[in-house]
């Protein structure tokens, strides 16, 4: 599977889903459990994706200088400092932590 | 053409918005060249897949699991944009005219259009809304993925000390927004877990798939829901405050 292949299906998909929504009947939305799926999916995939990002290294779970980051991280969105900021900021701290030697 | 005060309002509420999320564009495509993706792969997922969790979750994955979890990218990226056609449901009954007309605005379906939209009062302020905060969203995020992508590959070797764990926290961020009710806390918990267990034993990319069950089982049987909590909280408080991924939380 090409790189290219992966990009423009991918895309689709997602356009596809976005079309599809304008043409079923808006009474799908008076039933809340597709509406709650579809939330909590959003919830579980982006917490799976946090996970595999923090400790994930090919397949094994590798403990590096991600972690530190991404406590740093979450600290900063806790008190609603904005998203540009707090990557960079996570971005700084593992490569400063690697940089000197401190951690992997 | 005069706009009402209603329709100044959502016009420079869209606009705000758009210039909000323009930050979250440049890191995409700085994250997507360090990923592997060449500089037009990364606009082309900018300018035809435009749903940024989506398009941080196929670089992401790409960039751990390399072509061999291209499959599990497609996926991922696709089950992420389903609430997508949520959000198109919503608006369908608000966007009229030409069947072309509809292909653009299901294009700029995505969490800030709606939210922005949904926010406003009359029906004539939820369209300029939407076509705003779409267009101002599609414009800034292409630029700024462009601009993002230019540069990272300038970085090369040197930016990739810290990318990783920056992509690791723009997943953080694009999910904090969203923990606001105990159902979704514990389901973010839960998929955690359930990935981190089988990174170990699962090609790259399949953690993340499998983590997506929690979402369906708790879902399906609405456990953890409390009574008074909304099932569809379709309007954020202020889009303009956290820009991103945040129209299913509650209004607080």
């Amino acid at each position: 599977m090409t790189l290219w292949l992966i990009v423009l299906l991918s895309a689709f998909g997602v356009f596809v889903i976005k079309v599809v929504g304008y043409l079923l009947p808006a009474t799908l939305l008076s039933r809340p459990t597709p509406t709650r799926i579809a939330n909590l999916l959003t919830v579980a995939i982006l917490a799976a994706l946090v996970a595999v990002q923090t400790l994930g290294g090919g397949e094994s779970i590798v403990l590096d200088a991600r972690i530190p980051a991404v406590v740093v991280a979450i600290g900063l969105f806790a008190v609603r400092v904005p998203f540009i900021v707090v990557v960079l900021v996570a971005g700084i701290v593992a490569a400063l932590l690697r940089n000197f030697g401190l951690m992997a | 053409m005069a706009l009402t005060v209603e329709s100044r309002v959502a016009l420079r509420a869209g606009i705000a918005v758009g210039a909000a999320t323009a930050a979250y564009g440049f890191s995409f495509g700085a994250l997507s060249v360090a990923a592997g993706l060449d500089v037009w792969q990364t606009c082309v997922l900018s300018l035809f897949m435009f749903s940024g969790g989506s398009q941080f979750a196929v670089v992401g994955i790409l960039a751990s699991g390399g072509l061999a979890a291209g499959p599990a990218a497609i996926a991922t990226g696709t089950f992420l944009g389903l609430r997508n056609g949520i959000y198109s449901l919503r608006m369908a009954p608000i966007i009229q005219g030409s069947w072309l007309k509809r292909l653009v605005a299901a294009q700029l379906t995505i969490d800030e259009s709606t939210a922005v939209s949904l926010n406003q009062g009359t029906l004539t302020a939820q369209r300029v809304g939407f076509w705003a905060t779409g267009l101002a969203v599609y414009i800034g995020w292409n630029l700024t993925t462009l601009m993002g992508a230019l540069v990272g590959n300038l970085l090369g070797d040197v930016s990739k000390l810290g990318l990783d764990a920056v992509a690791a926290a723009a997943f953080v961020g694009l999910l904090w927004p969203r923990l606001r009710q105990l159902q979704a806390s514990v389901v973010a918990a839960a998929a955690a877990i359930v990935a981190t267990i089988l990174i170990p034993v699962a090609p790259p990319g399949v953690p993340v798939l499998a983590a997506a069950v929690v979402a369906v089982v708790v879902g399906l049987t609405n456990w953890l829901h409390r009574p008074g909590v909304r099932d569809q909280p379709d309007d954020s408080s202020a889009p303009g405050e956290v820009p991103g991924m945040h129209v299913g939380e509650e209004k607080s």
